[in-house]
């Protein structure tokens, strides 16, 4: 059992919170930290993994704690965002090099090539890689010492879906086996597709945490915005705003279109064309007004 | 206190094709100067030993001292490549250790050798120039490598301010205001020279005891202090 316990964090940087009393346990499986770039996500793991002390509050891996203590390394593998990683050596002379740094041998390193599918290009220079190369020689370097804790820093940036999809394999393995993963992403559909247990962090604050399919329904659940033009604006709206799904309909006249808010995400998707339809309005545009990540994430952390 | 792993990986930076040749440029500057002045002017010990002063020592030793000693870590921390080295459980003053160790080796290769040889070509060694001069930068390999370890962990400007410090502080202000001397690794370096060379061509403004009291402290602490730095980098997130 392997717990990181992350207790009342705070990082600023002068003026600039980056990291706002956040208090989390990350425990055995794939957990996912999710959030929009620019969050904090990278100043969390860097406290989760030793390479930024937290302003107030501690980080402690089974109550070690984690800053200055450089044993606690033989428990963690870390695998940056950073691309660099000594790009003059080769795929297995980096990852020996990993390995002989924890006092492991050839067998270690070869092992953990094996596991990242890595072996055919393990003589070739690390300036020759691809990015998801690069990604795979890193995890292999993160897994020498068979870490009971991972932290991956938006591991599958810049992979195509295959390397994607292998990834993820080997990370829900990780997890099965019991060893505690945590793995950072601003993108919803591989946090959704990987983790057991999310995360959300928004601007620096802890939004919410918990089973994916409770937040998902959070996330569908909230009000969404519409901006709809047809061929009978006020009529439609009228029409509308008789239904419980929607919230509130203003006319915007110097758009000519209507800005509707709905409450009941299924209801009023299905509820707009029949109307429409009932009342011989034609609709010309339907566009959801709030769609980016960032409103999603905000609405949450007013949840 | 000395990590194999971490060494090799050092030398294999330090020692990449293009730095490998930065460095190779200064030392190869000197010896054909050598031999420009001995074809020139025939043996003479006074122009070997200014030559060895004023081009290998003041100019050469501290920029090969710069390049080893700030390369042998900065590139690592700028880059964020230290990252693998940090995320290990390895004592980080047996990083900063080991890498001062490599940095003093590379000067030393790089600074000492090539004074030798020039000496040896300006005049056969004549009044013990030669040896004395490549012991001074011996001397000064390890204290300059030291300090450039030290700058290299906490500046990101790390050359600039190794340059700024060899060029301007050694050479310019030190000629110009006495007490600077007395803080300068070069007449520290001198002060051994003095030493070796008979007659009274090598002098320096420090006398050895202070000289090597000195050497030892500004080596000690700044190996020290970029122990600690180490120990408490902050890798800054990309956000």
């Amino acid at each position: 059992m392997t717990t990181l316990n992350i207790d009342h964090v705070s990082r600023w940087f002068g003026n600039v919170v980056a990291v706002n009393d956040i208090t989390m346990t990350i425990g055995p499986g794939v957990t996912g930290l999710l959030g929009p770039n620019g969050a904090g996500k990278s100043t969390l793991i860097n406290m989760m993994g030793g390479f930024l002390a937290p302003s107030t509050g501690s980080v402690t891996l089974d109550g070690q704690p984690v800053w200055r203590n450089e044993d606690i390394y033989k428990h963690i593998g870390i695998v940056p965002e950073r691309e660099a990683m000594y790009d003059f050596l080769t795929g297995r002379e980096f990852v020996l090099a990993n390995a002989e740094l924890h006092g492991l041998g050839a067998k270690a390193a070869d092992e953990a090539l094996a596991t990242v599918e890595m072996a055919y290009a393990q003589d070739r220079k690390i300036a020759t890689y691809s990015k998801g190369m690069r990604q795979r020689v890193k995890m292999a370097s993160a897994l020498v010492h068979q870490p009971s804790l991972l932290l991956l820093d938006e591991p599958f940036n810049g992979m195509d879906p295959r390397q994607r999809m292998q990834l993820m394999d080997l990370l829900r393995r990780m997890g099965d086996e019991g060893r505690t993963v945590l793995f950072s992403s601003h993108i919803l559909e591989e946090v959704e597709q990987l983790a057991w247990h999310i995360e959300v962090i928004v601007a620096g604050r802890h939004a919410a945490s918990g089973d994916f399919r409770k937040i998902r329904r959070l996330m569908t659940d909230r009000p969404h915005r519409y901006l709809v033009r047809s061929s009978d604006d006020r009529a439609l709206a009228a029409a509308l705003i008789a239904d419980p799904s929607t919230s509130g309909i203003e006319v915007d006249l110097a758009e000519g279109a209507l800005r509707i808010q709905a409450v009941d995400f299924g209801r009023f998707t299905a509820l707009l064309p029949k109307v429409a339809r009932d009342h011989g309005i034609r609709l010309l545009t339907v566009s959801p007004s709030d769609e980016s990540l960032e409103s999603v994430f905000s609405y949450l952390v007013a949840a | 206190m000395y990590d194999p792993t971490v060494a090799r990986l050092t030398y294999r930076a330090l020692l990449g094709r293009r730095r490998a040749l930065i460095l190779g440029v200064l030392p190869l500057l000197l010896v054909v100067i050598a031999v420009a002045v001995r074809a020139l002017a025939g043996v003479d010990d006074q122009t070997a030993t200014d030559v060895l002063g004023g081009f290998a020592l003041a100019t050469m030793v501290p920029i090969i001292g710069v390049i080893a000693g700030t390369g042998a870590i900065g590139p690592e921390i700028d880059d964020g490549s230290v990252v693998y080295l940090l995320s290990k459980p390895i004592k980080r003053p047996t990083i900063i250790f080991t890498k001062l160790i490599v940095a003093i080796a590379v000067t030393m290769v790089f600074s000492a050798v090539p004074t030798l040889l020039a000496g040896l070509i300006l005049n056969g060694n004549g009044q013990q120039v030669a040896v004395a001069f490549t012991i001074a930068a011996l001397v000064a390999s390890i204290a300059y490598a030291a300090l450039f370890l030290l700058l290299g962990t906490v500046s990101r400007h790390a050359v600039v301010f190794g340059l700024v410090y060899a060029l301007v502080w050694e050479a310019l202000f030190g000629s110009l205001v006495p007490g600077a001397r007395t803080l300068s690794v070069q007449q520290w370096s001198l002060a051994v020279a003095e030493r070796v060379a008979d007659g009274n061509l090598v002098t320096s403004d420090v006398g050895l005891p202070t000289a090597t009291v000195l050497l030892a402290v500004v080596t000690v602490l700044a190996t020290w202090y970029a122990g600690q730095k180490l120990r408490s980098l902050t890798l800054a997130g990309e956000e």
